[in-house]
């Protein structure tokens, strides 16, 4: 049976929009563990698909939290539904949720920036990012609303 | 919060994690998450609610001088 969408013609519209932008290979993974939330897991990789069916550019896997663990932890994942978002490198861009409503976006600017490699951000941010000398973890917190 | 994204783009030295605050309620617990966003740094510096650049570069900087 095929699954109802999640997004709509509108947003499919509006997201090929936004993929004008995307300049490189983007590759979207995604992983589940059907025994901890199963519905969300699927709900997720039904997003990733959908998403990624709107750019030539976008591949997508999918893993098994518990079964590919040796993958899961090189990209430092310990809970699901997770999303990788990797352009030319992995450049550290995780989601934990599926990422609907608002973190829609995010997600959508996350592979446009994933693919172009070029953040937007002032050159003073940029300078002081380059001279970092430790590793940094940056947790944000948000809602589907 | 795309500036985190974005850090995470610029450096290699920096990784950002969306999470979903209410599908994961014992990691909101855990950082006690109360309002949204909320961005926590290398598990040490915290706040709540949309801020500049500057602001939050300022963050990460405070982040690692603690770390």
């Amino acid at each position: 049976m095929t699954p109802v969408p999640i997004l709509t013609e509108r947003d499919q519209a509006a997201v090929r929009k936004e993929f004008e932008r995307i300049s490189g290979k983007v590759k979207l993974v995604a992983f589940s563990q059907e025994l901890t939330a199963a519905d969300r897991c699927r709900q997720n990789e039904q997003l990733v698909r959908e998403v990624a069916a709107l750019s030539a550019q976008i591949t997508v896997e999918v893993l098994n939290l518990a079964i590919d663990r040796e993958r899961a932890e090189a990209y430092g994942i310990d809970q699901v539904p997770a999303i990788v978002v990797e352009g030319a490198r992995d450049y550290g861009l995780r989601f934990y949720g599926v990422p609907l409503g608002y973190e829609f976006s995010n997600l959508i600017d996350s592979i446009i920036v994933a693919s172009t490699g070029v953040p937007a951000l002032s050159e003073d941010t940029l300078a002081s990012l380059r001279a970092l000398a430790s590793d940094v973890d940056i947790k944000v917190f948000s809602t589907p609303t | 919060m795309r500036l985190a994204q974005h850090m995470s783009v610029a450096s290699d030295r920096v990784r950002s994690t969306v999470i979903e605050a209410t599908e994961f309620p014992e990691l909101s617990r855990a950082y006690q998450v109360m309002g949204v966003p909320k961005v926590v740094i290398n598990d040490r510096v915290r706040f709540e609610g949309a801020v500049p650049e500057r602001d939050f570069l300022g963050a990460v900087l405070q982040a690692v001088e603690t770390s």
